[in-house]
């Protein structure tokens, strides 16, 4: 059984997208005629079995999110069929939740518990997380005296205290500075080892044919180009 | 698919809407007392001196019985209708239940509602009028109010995503509603043909009860409560419907 399926899949989005003024909304009634639409993808299909690691590279607008959001359930396909069996913990933006005015401690809470975290596994995992975020005495004060560094470093701290079975990243490990890196890539391979899936949107070639066994180039929303790391990495810099 | 803790969730975002709205205020907690009293002093002002005839006995007690549950209302409808939006970038990234947004702010404002009690029950005893046994319907009317917003809450803040307007117009209702339930005025000013209308309202109907058990000391009368019982629970299982229904579209319009 695939951990991840897709299958024909087509994502479009409303040209006007979004909520709506009241003034648009009734226009649009009105008028009634289809408004235009945009395929943020287009007729992509591909698996990923258990253990399996993928790597989604793209420019800007390719659809990469669009992807990871259907993986993480966020929204439906508009056409085709997509197929999800695990825990899926997206680290699509790091720090979802977390608020200035509350103390780096109650944030860990906070979130923990929107991540989909049990409050005896929060409790248990508390002193876990604080070590590794590496913030000390400052979790006591609220999170508006933080560096942005900080800040990233306590909210990958708790991400990774998820334990899913598909970890989705996306682009968030620029965080802290070297050495915290490097703990995340630490963490990461860990994971990997586990025998668990990674879903991974990087720019890093080097990261992405260390950690990733498989790699699928999306342009416009299409599948450009699938295969190992190193071969779609090699065709996506040759076509710049 | 989310497995996380409903609990769990549901008072972490109660207590960080309560802390939030709080921390960074020199008189913190206390606005949540000073507030009603404020409105309550100006009103009694414009009773006793500009519209002497409106004046009730025991008045500071008959204006709370209305202020303290409009108030409540008025807040918890306001802010429930734009805690989706304001969720904005956890729907955007995370699958935990949307139904808790809304929820979760409406009783964040009963940590508030609490105070207010409070002030309403210091005010009754303050003013002579004892404890009598129909107290015992407080809890219970109180709770078909929470169940009327949370209805209400649900509904408009899963509207308001599709069409903004929605936060104002909820607003602008609020505003009228102020007029039309029964606060500075006694329910046997209004004329005949309403009185049962106004039952049909359970901000109103509220009200009534209140002033029935607290002001009067008199049991609510049954036909009143059963149809704050009934438009309360009707507006929840719309609410929950309206809101299950929309909820699906809520990430392609945001």
């Amino acid at each position: 059984m695939p951990v991840i399926e897709f299958q024909n899949v087509s994502k479009c989005f409303s040209r006007t997208g979004g909520s709506k003024l009241l003034r648009v909304f009734l226009k649009e009634q009105l008028q009634k005629r289809n408004h235009e639409v945009f395929y943020a993808l287009k007729d992509v299909s591909f698996r990923v079995e258990k253990g399996e690691s993928l790597a989604i590279i793209g420019s800007n607008g390719a659809g990469k999110s669009t992807l990871l959001s259907l993986v993480a359930g966020l929204t439906l396909p508009n056409e085709g069929r997509v197929e999800v069996n695990g825990k899926v913990a997206a680290l699509l933006e790091l720090g979802t939740g977390f608020h200035p005015d509350l103390t780096g401690s109650e944030n860990v809470m906070l979130n923990a518990s929107i991540l989909g975290l049990s409050r005896k596994r929060a409790e248990e995992c508390y002193d876990a997380i604080l070590d590794f975020s590496g913030i000390g005495d400052f979790i006591q004060q609220p999170l508006r005296t933080y560096s942005s560094g900080m800040v990233m470093r306590l909210a990958f701290a708790v991400a990774i205290h998820v334990d899913p079975d598909i970890l989705i990243i996306d682009e968030v490990l620029a965080v802290g500075d070297q050495a915290f890196q490097a703990k995340c890539f630490d963490r990461i391979c860990e994971f990997k080892k586990a025998g668990k899936t990674l879903l991974f949107v990087s720019h890093v070639p080097e990261m992405v044919k260390h950690l990733c066994d498989y790699s699928i180039w999306l342009e416009h929303g299409q599948v450009k180009a699938s295969g190992t790391p190193g071969d779609v990495l090699d065709a996506y810099s040759g076509n710049g | 698919m989310w497995t996380g803790d409903y609990s769990f969730v549901l008072s972490n975002l109660v207590k960080k809407d309560f802390k939030v709205r709080y921390r960074n205020m020199s008189l913190g907690v206390l606005w949540s007392v000073l507030n009603p009293l404020v409105t309550m002093g100006a009103l009694a002002f414009v009773f006793t001196k500009i519209f002497p005839a409106s004046k009730e006995p025991h008045e500071s007690v008959f204006l709370l019985c209305g202020l303290v549950p409009f108030n409540f209302f008025a807040m918890a409808w306001n802010t429930g209708t734009s805690s989706l939006m304001e969720s904005y970038s956890i729907m955007k990234r995370v699958t935990v239940p949307r139904e808790l947004f809304p929820i979760a702010t409406v009783l964040g404002n009963c940590v508030h509602l609490l105070i207010q009690i409070g002030i309403l029950f210091a005010f009754t005893l303050g003013s002579g009028l004892g404890v009598n046994r129909y107290w015992i319907w407080l809890p219970y009317v109180w709770l078909m109010e929470i169940v009327f917003v949370c209805g209400l809450a649900m509904a408009t803040s899963a509207i308001n995503i599709y069409i903004r307007d929605t936060r104002y117009v909820v607003e602008s209702l609020n505003a009228v509603l102020f007029y039309f339930v029964p606060i500075f005025y006694s329910h046997d000013r209004i004329p005949k043909q309403f009185t049962e209308l106004v039952h049909y309202n359970p901000v109103a109907a509220l009200i009534l009860a209140l002033r029935n058990i607290l002001w009067k000391g008199i049991a609510p009368p049954p036909d009143l409560l059963l149809r704050l019982t009934f438009c309360s629970v009707l507006t929840f299982v719309a609410g929950f419907l309206i809101f299950r229904r929309l909820k699906a579209g809520f990430f392609d319009h945001m």
